[in-house]
């Protein structure tokens, strides 16, 4: 007992160790929003002046902003379709699914920049051809009398793209996470609704939906982390013109970033925070009710 | 399911097929042509004069994998262990840091290692370098970390470490207990139970936790080019700078981004030869 007490301590050390090396950079960048001066390195003394300053940069607002909606819409999106998809590829043949799954799972494995670096000749070769297409082609169309010109419009990379691509690299965890579930659910279950009368789309409210919800919740938590933390592929496929927060950071990092940066990731940092310990409080609770109702 | 609903995933199919499948298509064009896309194995017969930054980025990169295992494996071993509350903090807190972007935690690493970063401030603080001339007869006011391997080493660590723990803790959290109990009652000490029963259990974890953090590291670009200086160039700087960067030229970039894919395809089918069935270990 004593030892088994011993290498406990010893352990929670340890882990306490791991922890103070995960977040000694963070507690820096925190500590330093907080800095008079411009250094990252030298405490000057307390202000707030930096997170008085990060209102007024039009650029890191903007780039926030990019990031936040292209999380927001590529999450929404892939939530739903890959929810419909798992759900096509759980009644699937096994010989469908197996190659589908293998496609599935290339973004997902793929180095970051390949994935980035494909979509970027991709996006630049299908323009090259749609704009050249449009420069040299214009469609006339008479509507009561005027003639009207109608020119295609060009194309290029920006926000749409930027948008495609993380929406292709979200399916596929949303995909994940549901699968599982389809599987664990009884089958039994959906047939019971048919047969009480429900039509498919009432069966997949009322027991498809329920039953899949944990997956669903946790794939689009995991691909909502994963748009925000993406730097690499929207490196490649945002175009010049639109920069999401970690592209403006990158490119703040060749001539010094200023603290601004570090009072909006503070900010970033503790909202999350607050958002993780309210769904932990909230989970943790949820199964000490389930366990007490199990007791009585 | 009596009736079929296969027909929900075409969608998502030919989605896959114009910005999964096509991409890749379009890399494995552009690395075997030229400029005016004749066909040409140039590219990757020129890949010889890279060989430096080959074996850099894979000599890093297994390092750096490696001490994400040693690292990693005890502590997701010693988390398994805890209670339920203390595995959810736990859990949150490996979490947590990966929601502040990577560059920013990289930057920070970096002013934490600068020539007058905070590493070199404290141990001035604390006399060390004083000590050191002192004895040594040398004249030192700091110690040269970033530029180094060793800094892109530790960004890498730093920053994939959690890919590493949470695969090998939901493979150990979900062992059978009864199967240790086993070990036990025929003999086994507690090494033994660990050496044959608990890591081999664990085997699936650990390959995707490899894989995880062998992915990025091999092919990252932000991180060395951060904390490497400039000087510590890997594969991904040589991609990246085929594409974006100076030397323009997207058919040698895609070659050695094909090169990277056949790695990765190499990684996957190691993993799915030895765990099977583990997508859920991929995942958390």
């Amino acid at each position: 007992m004593s030892t088994n007490r011993k290498n406990r301590v010893g352990s929670r050390l340890y882990m306490a160790l791991v922890f103070f090396f995960l977040y000694a950079p963070i507690l820096l960048l925190i500590v330093f929003s907080f800095n008079a001066g411009k250094s990252g390195v030298v405490w000057q003394g307390f202000s707030l002046q930096w997170y008085a300053e990060l209102f007024q940069d039009r650029l890191i607002i903007q780039s926030v902003y990019t990031t936040l909606l292209v999380s927001v819409l590529a999450t929404a999106i892939a939530t739903v379709v890959g929810t419909f998809t798992a759900i096509g590829f759980f009644s699937m043949r096994r010989r469908w699914r197996a190659p589908l799954l293998t496609v599935n799972n290339i973004p997902m494995m793929n180095a970051d920049i390949v994935t980035g670096v494909a979509m970027c000749l991709f996006f630049v070769a299908v323009f090259g051809g749609w704009n050249y297409l449009a420069s040299n082609y214009a469609f006339t169309v008479n509507l009561f009398g005027a003639i009207y010109r109608i020119t295609l419009p060009k194309l290029y990379l920006g926000f749409g793209t930027l948008l495609i691509a993380h929406v292709t690299f979200n399916i596929p965890y949303v995909i994940l996470s549901v699968s599982p579930k389809l599987r664990q659910m009884d089958s039994n279950l959906v047939d019971a609704a048919r047969d009480l009368g429900c039509t498919w789309l009432q069966a997949f409210g009322k027991v498809i939906l329920p039953e899949i919800m944990p997956g669903i919740i946790s794939g689009a938590l995991i691909a909502f982390t994963m748009s925000v933390d993406d730097f690499v592929i929207s490196y490649f496929t945002a175009g010049s013109s639109t920069s999401t927060l970690a592209m403006t950071i990158y490119g703040m990092t060749k001539k010094g970033v200023t603290p601004e940066i570090n009072a909006i990731s503070t900010i970033l940092f503790v909202v999350v925070l607050f958002l993780l310990i309210v769904v932990n409080v909230r989970e943790s609770r949820a199964e000490k009710a389930a366990a007490k109702r199990q007791l009585s | 399911m009596k009736n079929n609903r296969s027909f929900l995933a075409i969608p998502y199919v030919v989605w896959m097929a114009l910005f999964v499948v096509a991409p890749i298509i379009m890399v494995v064009i552009y690395s075997f042509t030229t400029a005016d896309f004749s066909f040409t194995t140039d590219n990757f017969t020129r890949m010889g004069t890279f060989a430096v930054i080959f074996t850099r980025s894979f000599k890093l990169a297994i390092i750096a994998t490696l001490i994400c295992l040693l690292v990693g494996y005890p502590l997701a071993y010693a988390m398994a262990r805890e209670g339920k509350e203390f595995q959810r903090v736990a859990m949150l807190l490996i979490m947590l840091p990966m929601w502040v972007n990577f560059l920013l935690r990289t930057y920070a690493t970096m002013s934490i290692l600068e020539n007058n970063g905070i590493l070199n401030q404290l141990f001035s603080a604390i006399g060390l370098f004083d000590f050191l001339n002192n004895t040594m007869g040398t004249d030192i006011q700091y110690f040269r970390m970033i530029g180094t391997q060793g800094a892109v080493v530790l960004g890498m660590v730093y920053n994939y470490l959690p890919f590493m723990i949470l695969p090998i803790y939901s493979v150990i959290i979900k062992l059978d207990q009864s199967l240790l109990e086993a070990a036990r009652d025929l003999g086994a000490n507690s090494l033994g139970v660990f050496r044959k029963v608990i890591f081999p259990l664990s085997l699936p974890g650990i390959l995707s936790g490899v894989t995880m953090v062998f992915v990025p590291s091999v092919s990252t670009f932000a991180i060395s080019r951060l904390l490497g200086g400039g000087i510590q160039m890997m594969l991904g700087d040589l991609i990246e700078q085929q594409f974006l960067g100076g030397a323009y030229n997207p058919h040698l970039g895609s070659a050695i981004a094909l090169v990277m894919m056949i790695i990765v395809v190499v990684c996957m089918w190691v993993m799915n030869h030895f765990g099977e069935g583990e997508e859920q270990a991929v995942m958390l």
